[in-house]
């Protein structure tokens, strides 16, 4: 027999690894993808394709000439990162944008904090911010989506319609023209994806499915999902019964807009969520919170993506507070007491 | 509904392979290496010299402190010399080796196979019979039993816990002596109970193990106050606060003994030693070894006298050696590395686990990802992550406060994180530095 191996316990290992979680993100994300593409055709393509690439690109280059490491393409973190990052912004986003957005995500949130795991904010939503303020005219031109209800597996995609029509988003459309404008909208549309917006977002059901198959791969658990849409949904139907003439119904909130994306997808991040249930509960809380903030108070008509930012911010705060309830603790009491 | 502990654990594939082998009697070495440290505490003294002949059975190592145990020849022949020998651990401790020549028993052992039932002796004459066979825990830790049986003022065991739970992939040498031996198990388990002066006992198996629950069940229906626990699947149930909190719901506060809630824990293996110590006279110098792994081409299961140096067990089963990466004393989970194969089995040995090459390698690490898994995976709530981290920094007190002394070892953390961590390897450190610590800290007061 050759040399032995020694080392300390325990000697298996389960088959979970960082890779098969991002393979299964990007798994999840598939149907939301399929829907963008259907409705946004070619567009949203080359979006996605060239955020991946340029993410991939701009962590290998950062790796093997500024912090002289050894590659973790592998893990497929950048990937992740890239269909994130293109699934926030329009398909008629111009290439520098994107080229710009993923450096932000990969460069600044991401490399700069150490790689993987030590970012304090979620990447693809620091680049989706950043696109945000300082391009705030492209990123808020929206193609209206190729295909109508009813026709959505029928159209083929054309690639002439997309660039030339564009309108306002449902949120856009509250901001500027009051809560008449909610009849223009079908609620059926943005559950289905038949609606303008941001790549990713546009349908509600995708998302849905492509979280359920995450919680059932267990890479997330239902709280942070639950706790967002529950505490947007209450704070919003508070707005609501307080001032009907001021702001929308809540359950228009949930499925418009990055709100499905964002509780799903984006929240749920492993590296900058909390690690407890209990810390789980409060972050997604704060989060719908903030949302509704923004969307109903702020000068964006959009706050997802803001709110998450913030939350992303309290994370180590919320771990220091929400510890786990260690084994044996609630008898000690009690023997003390007595 | 079956019972099981509710916080954290994991679900390691649990590979018994050699499940179906009945326990072969292994043959007796030539030369057998005696440790005087088989137990938890202060190794035992040599009582024999250079020279010396001894039978199988006769002491040759007496308990030298309160925590410690005595030991006896599991051979007949010539002491070779009292030395060091490479241990488990890696390092060498005191030895008896004995040069082996026929198999002579000491004649106060009762080596008819008839079952004795019949408990006679009293509490106190249990417990010191139960020393001065040298019975230890059989589940790993080889706890000295007299300790534990050694209840303190104040308390009382209301529950005598056997642990019949065997959580470690693989082992299997529990599983095959509650199958062939449960007779002796039942009437172990009657002395125990009298050595508590305690009517209830309760019997946890894991459900992946039917048979041995039927085959107990069945047993314990014809004596009084032995009830078997079937029990969900789930690592690290064998653990004694675990076992404790799924077969009772009580749980063990911090820092404190199963004694404390009116429980003893004791493995099945420690109730089949204290059968043949309390009514054949018979001291614990020979036990089940569960011999597996991928690289062995016969799994088995045997009864070997301690002393037997591992690379004999191994070359009766036909191993692969060639694509044998790693080989364990003990199970997957918490067992230990072996550096050399002339380590000898002791009284806590439960098996010896041959690893292939590829299953040997340690994985990359990865950073953490904080994604809380070994929170999730964790028995005792405790952070791991951040433990490990800040035993990686070296930072002592924060390793402290985070409860490092609440850790079981069990490594359900590092068998879970994704990102390939050595987890356990800094929690380690950090236990071992903060023990260290902490008794400093006392003395000085």
């Amino acid at each position: 027999m050759s040399l032995l191996n020694v080392s300390g316990s325990p000697h298996v290992h389960g088959r979970e690894s960082v890779s098969r979680i991002m393979l299964d993100v990007c798994l999840a994300l598939l149907p939301a993808i399929l829907v963008s593409l259907l409705c946004f055709g070619w567009g949203a393509l080359k979006v996605l394709l060239l955020s991946v690439a340029s993410c991939m690109f701009f962590e290998w280059c950062i790796e093997k000439f500024l912090m002289k490491r050894e590659s973790t393409l592998g893990d497929l973190s950048a990937v992740v990162t890239g269909i994130l990052l293109g699934l926030n912004v329009p398909s008629s986003l111009p290439w520098y944008c994107i080229v710009i957005g993923s450096l932000i995500a990969i460069g600044v949130a991401k490399m700069a904090f150490g790689g993987l795991g030590n970012n304090i904010f979620n990447p693809a939503l620091v680049g989706r911010a950043f696109l945000l303020i300082s391009f705030p005219v492209q990123m808020t031109l929206w193609p209206k989506p190729l295909v109508t209800r009813g026709s959505l597996f029928f159209n083929g995609i054309n690639s002439a319609d997309v660039d030339a029509l564009t309108g306002p988003t449902f949120l856009g459309a509250i901001k500027q023209g009051g809560v008449e404008a909610v009849s223009n909208f079908s609620i059926m549309d943005h559950f289905m994806g038949t609606v303008g917006g941001s790549i990713g977002e546009i349908s509600a059901l995708a998302l849905l499915v492509g979280g359920i198959f995450l919680l059932i791969r267990k890479v997330i658990t239902w709280h942070v999902p639950v706790a967002f849409l529950g505490s947007a949904f209450v704070f919003a139907g508070i707005l609501y019964l307080v001032n009907p003439a001021k702001f929308i119904a809540p359950h228009y909130h949930l499925v418009v807009g990055g709100m499905m994306l964002g509780a799903i997808f984006m929240a749920t991040d492993m590296v900058t969520s909390p690690m407890t249930a209990a810390g789980k509960l409060v972050f997604g809380a704060g989060c719908g919170l903030l949302t509704i903030l923004i969307r109903d108070f702020g000068s964006y008509p959009e706050g997802v993506s803001f709110a998450i930012l913030i939350m992303n911010a309290f994370v180590p705060l919320i771990n220091r507070g929400f510890k786990p309830h260690r084994f044996g603790v609630v008898k000690e009491v009690k023997n003390a007491k007595a | 509904m079956l019972k099981t502990f509710k916080k954290g654990g994991v679900h390691p594939p649990d590979n018994k392979i050699s499940r179906n082998a009945a326990i072969e009697t292994f043959p007796i070495p030539e030369i057998a290496y005696i440790y005087l440290n088989q137990h938890l505490g202060a190794p035992a003294k040599a009582v024999v010299q250079k020279g010396d002949k001894v039978k199988v059975g006769d002491l040759i190592a007496e308990a030298s402190s309160f925590m410690s145990a005595n030991i006896h020849s599991s051979v007949s022949g010539t002491v070779e010399k009292v030395d060091e020998w490479i241990d488990a651990s890696g390092y060498k401790v005191p030895t008896v080796i004995i040069k082996v020549e026929g198999d002579e028993w000491n004649e106060s052992i009762d080596r008819s196979p008839e079952l004795v039932s019949e408990i006679k002796l009293d509490k106190q004459q249990i417990v010191a019979k139960m020393k001065e066979m040298g019975i230890v825990g059989l589940g790993g830790a080889a706890f000295p039993t007299h300790v534990k049986y050694a209840i303190p003022e104040g308390k009382t065991a209301e529950y005598l816990i056997i642990n019949g739970v065997e959580c470690e992939p693989y082992l299997t040498s529990d599983y095959r002596l509650m199958m062939e031996h449960s007779d002796e198990i039942i009437v172990g388990i009657q002395i125990q109970m009298k050595a508590l002066g305690t009517n209830q006992a309760f019997l946890g198996i894991e459900n992946n193990k039917p048979e041995a629950i039927e085959l107990l069940t069945e047993k314990a229906s014809h004596v009084e106050g032995i009830t078997v626990v079937p029990l969900k699947m789930k690592y690290p149930q064998g653990a004694e606060k675990q076992l404790i909190k799924a077969i009772t719901g009580r749980e063990v506060p911090s820092g404190r003994l199963p004694i404390d809630v009116g429980c003893v824990v004791d493995n099945v293996g420690t109730s089949y030693a204290t059968y043949y110590a309390v009514q054949k006279n018979q001291p614990l110098f020979e036990r089940i070894v569960t011999v597996t792994g991928y690289p062995v081409r016969k799994p088995s299961n045997f009864l070997v006298r301690t002393g037997t140096p591992i690379s004999k067990m191994l070359e009766a089963v036909n191993p692969d050696y060639d694509n044998c990466g790693k080989v364990i004393s003990g199970g997957p989970m918490m067992g230990k590395a072996l550096v050399s194969l002339d380590v000898a089995v002791t009284k806590g040995t439960s098996g010896v686990l041959m690893m292939t090459k590829g299953e040997s390698q340690r994985h990359e690490e990865q950073n953490c990802i904080r994604c809380g898994k070994c929170l999730d995976a964790c028995p005792m709530g405790l952070e791991p992550y951040l433990i490990a981290s800040y035993s990686k920094l070296q930072n002592w007190d924060k390793v402290e406060e985070a409860h490092v002394m609440d850790c079981i070892e069990c490594g359900s953390c590092q068998f879970t994180c994704p990102s390939f961590r050595p987890l356990v390897d800094y929690i380690r450190v950090g236990k071992r530095t903060v023990g260290q610590i902490i008794r400093s800290r006392n003395i000085k007061k």
